[in-house]
């Protein structure tokens, strides 16, 4: 086990290198001049060249990536072309409110999605399974900002529950930080709990008609117990692993949320920097978000071990 | 044990109580006004960058010489007296009594010539008055004395400039900062200061009333007079979603934004929780610039067809769309303005496609495929360059349009390549009138060849006029001046302008007193 924790652990770092040199090169390929958005629109072609050369821009596209490469090595991501502040305390900044944002969606689609699959299953064909099914095709069908608007429409500017947008650091206080937290995060998971609940319903689905499952029923148990502790535990590896990615998803992919709700995050960063061409942001938010994606997959692997102890490394 | 748990539960419960009902928050005893600026600040040096946002923090922050007021005439504002030798050549400024800086230190001269020096390195205009300038020195802690080589009418002019770059003063430390490299302390003199250790780069900026700050005794005029705080904090926060800073607007969570597009001003009114005004009344203008390195924009000729083939209208309803916040102009230094003139525009401007046609046939165009790049990424923006290529189309010019996001419109224009090579021949934008107010601070009329601007127009006569503007002691020769400018500008076209528009802010209804200086200013803004 803690060998293959290592082998994985170490199997990371060409995965990251890979990653490294495709941004850096996919970001030079693309037209954009950070110096000329930096200067502004009344600079002279001279003021434009000077910030050029100050920030490095002006060397070989090899030499930039050496040094680059060199000083993330050193732990230095480096320092944003605009904010004229290191990337790190940038991201260590727009990372509580992402996460947050993370959390508090998948705390909701989980206890929402995992109980409506088994439901779903363990009523296959009734009412409620066509429903849940029904939301389910809705949920995949209608896109997050249409979700957010309609949720702002109703809860903030009709009812006045929650605010329209905005966030509040949990430091501020914990029912601000959830107020500003509860409609993005519902507008977020719908998609989630269509996805979660149909592949919870379809691996419950399969487990029900095994044998030890009639053998439980058979020894006296209540329902419950038969579709919690055999059924749901048994189905448990394909639920665990699409929880997963839907985190990993949710951590790089809450721009349009971020967006809609004006949520200072990673994923309004890195549209900052993609639209302003601010290179050490872009790269390094690319960075985190790819590592993000290399760990959760490992954490997601380990759980197997505990949910099927049949798996071994 | 079970005590300490019970403290804790009781603690939590407690605070999760104060958070909801928002008692026990410092910010309730405070005013703050809550912005929605038109663009995320990102850079805090507003001598480094011309960005309009790094100009707008300016303002909050520092303080300047001299200013214009509602009326666009030029007052003293950190000065208090002028004195000019009998040959004109030394001219001595004294500042105000009870100038202070945000970290208490007095502002002095010293600072002043610091400031003046570094923003005259950088800004186009500074630049100008600093070629007219032997020498910039302190007399004592309150006299900046400029010794002339010339003598010249331009400080005023210069030091009054309302938009980037400002020239904004700073503490001597600070405007040592070489001009290729950013500020990395952020003291002025103005109405409010930084709160530095709130300012969240790219989503929340945080000014704190500056309760030291002297105010001069007469009426707030524009950017003149008075800059009294009337709140203690004003909060920018920016927003991508421009339709949601409405409805945040109306659900009461904040009171400003900055530039709201006319669109959306049916559901500012129909809710009634707010209102519209315009802090620039002259507003903006659209402009079309050419490349004249290359064919066909390197014949003078060709230029002017266009002058003859575009019409102002046409650009105006198909980007903002209501009559109300537009208006055209022919006056190439724009309606409203100071320097306001209409000579040698008759027949300019109105869809002559005879004439233009005309123009193209003297001018020997012969099919070149003109690259005009379309900036698709910004609203008030993205339907300029459609309407050019209509009308140029109509006169038979083969127009090969190429549409980008504006971060690579801004990149390229600054390539002096062949349009076939990753070059241009021509691009359209707006300027805010304030950029627009004379013939030196019009940076698309620079005709000096590879100084100018890119586009890069090379004309001797232009350059010659904007020289002898700059002399000008008078009024009345300024305005003669303009008027030559015009006629040598109709000779050899830099640029076009494509009338003015309005970009109003959006007001909660308890909002009072935000000006009309011609750039958002927060100072006389009261919450009622």
């Amino acid at each position: 086990m803690v060998f293959y924790l290592l082998k994985r652990l170490l199997a990371t770092i060409p995965v990251m290198l890979v990653v490294a040199v495709f941004i850096f090169l996919l970001l030079r390929l693309t037209p954009g001049d950070p110096a000329a958005m930096i200067a502004g629109d009344y600079a002279s072609d001279a003021q434009i060249a000077e910030i050029r050369e100050k920030l490095g821009l002006d060397e070989p596209m090899l030499v930039q990536f050496g040094i680059w490469l060199g000083n993330i090595f050193q732990g230095d991501l480096g320092e944003s072309f605009f904010f004229k502040k290191q990337v790190s305390e940038l991201i260590v900044a727009r990372i509580e409110p992402t996460l947050s944002l993370s959390l508090v969606t998948i705390i909701l689609t989980v206890s929402i999605a995992v109980p409506m699959g088994v439901i779903s299953a363990y009523k296959q064909g009734s009412w409620l399974d066509r429903l849940t099914m029904g939301f389910s095709v809705l949920g995949f069908s209608i896109p997050v900002f249409v979700i957010g608007f309609g949720l702002i429409y109703v809860f903030s500017l009709k009812l006045a529950w929650f605010p329209v947008q905005g966030y509040d650091r949990i430091s501020e206080g914990l029912w601000g930080w959830l107020r500003h937290l509860i409609l993005p995060a519902l507008a977020l998971s719908v998609i989630f709990v269509a996805f979660i609940a149909r592949m919870t319903r379809t691996s419950v689905l399969e487990v029900l008609g095994e044998d030890y499952i009639r053998t439980a029923r058979a020894k006296g148990q209540t329902e419950t117990k038969v579709l919690v502790r055999h059924a749901l535990r048994n189905a448990a590896v394909p639920i665990v692993t699409v929880i997963g990615f839907a985190f990993a998803i949710l951590i790089g992919g809450v721009v349009v949320t971020e967006s809609v709700f004006n949520i200072p995050g990673l994923g309004l960063l890195t549209v900052d920097a993609v639209l302003n061409r601010d290179f050490p942001t872009i790269q390094a938010v690319v960075l985190l978000f790819s590592l993000v994606y290399v760990l959760i997959n490992l954490v997601i692997d380990l759980s197997y071990t505990v949910l099927d102890p049949r798996i071994r490394y | 044990m079970k005590m300490m748990l019970r403290k804790s539960i009781l603690a939590a419960a407690a605070t999760f109580a104060l958070g909801a009902t928002g008692i026990g928050s410092a910010a309730l005893a405070e005013t703050v006004l809550r912005v929605v600026p038109h663009a995320s600040l990102k850079i805090l040096d507003p001598i480094w960058t011309t960005a309009y946002i790094s100009r707008n923090h300016g303002y909050m922050i520092y303080d300047t010489l001299f200013s214009l007021d509602a009326d666009g005439n030029i007052q003293p504002q950190m000065v208090d007296t002028v004195t000019r030798s009998e040959d004109g050549m030394t001219v001595t400024l004294t500042l105000r009594d009870g100038l202070m800086w945000h970290d208490g230190a007095p502002v002095t001269a010293e600072d002043c010539v610091a400031s003046l020096k570094r923003w005259g390195g950088k800004d186009a205009m500074g630049q100008k008055l600093m070629s007219f300038v032997d020498d910039l020195s302190a007399d004592g802690d309150k006299n900046i004395v400029f010794k002339m080589n010339t003598p010249t009418g331009l400080i005023e002019l210069a030091l009054s400039k309302p938009s980037s770059n400002v020239p904004f003063m700073m503490p001597a430390r600070i405007a040592a900062t070489p001009g290729s490299e950013q500020i990395s302390e952020y003291i002025g003199s103005g109405p409010f200061k930084l709160v530095t250790e709130e300012w969240e780069p790219g989503t929340r900026v945080v000014y704190a009333k500056f309760d030291e700050y002297v105010p001069r005794s007469d009426p707030t005029s524009g950017f003149a007079g008075a800059k009294i705080a009337k709140v203690d904090r004003v909060e920018w926060t920016p927003n991508r979603d421009i339709q949601q800073a409405v409805n945040s607007l109306n659900a009461g969570e904040i009171d400003i934004i900055e530039s709201l597009v006319p669109d959306l001003h049916p559901l500012v009114h129909d809710a009634g929780k707010a209102y519209i005004k315009d802090p620039n009344p002259p507003g903006l203008q659209y402009t079309a610039r050419f490349n004249v390195l290359h064919p066909p924009f390197d014949n003078p000729k060709i230029r002017q067809a266009l002058l003859y083939a575009f019409n102002q209208e046409d650009f105006l309803e198909a980007n903002i769309g209501h009559a109300e916040f537009y208006q055209t102009c022919k006056a190439l230094f724009g309606c409203g303005m100071p320097f306001e003139s209409t000579a040698h525009m008759d027949g300019l401007l109105d869809s002559n496609f005879a004439r233009a046609k005309e123009l193209l046939k003297e001018g020997g165009y012969d099919g070149t495929p003109i690259v005009l790049m379309h900036s698709t990424n910004v609203p008030v923006l993205a339907n300029l360059a459609p309407v050019a290529k209509d009308l140029m189309e109509a006169i038979g010019m083969n127009v090969d349009m190429q549409s980008m996001d504006w971060s690579t419109l801004v990149a390229r224009r600054s390539k002096q390549d062949a349009p076939a090579d990753g070059g241009w021949n021509m691009f359209l934008t707006a300027w805010t009138m304030g950029d627009l107010i004379n013939p030196l601070t019009m940076a698309f009329l620079n005709s000096g060849c590879d100084k100018a601007l890119f586009g890069w127009p090379c004309d001797e006569n232009i350059e010659n006029l904007r020289d002898a503007f700059a002399r000008a002691g008078t009024a009345e020769e300024q305005k003669q001046l303009i008027d030559e400018l015009q006629a040598a500008w109709l000779a050899y076209p830099t640029h076009i302008h494509l009338g003015q528009w309005n970009s109003p802010s959006a007001l909660a209804n308890n909002i009072d007193g935000y000006l009309q200086a011609g750039v958002p200013v927060f100072w006389n803004v009261e919450k009622k």
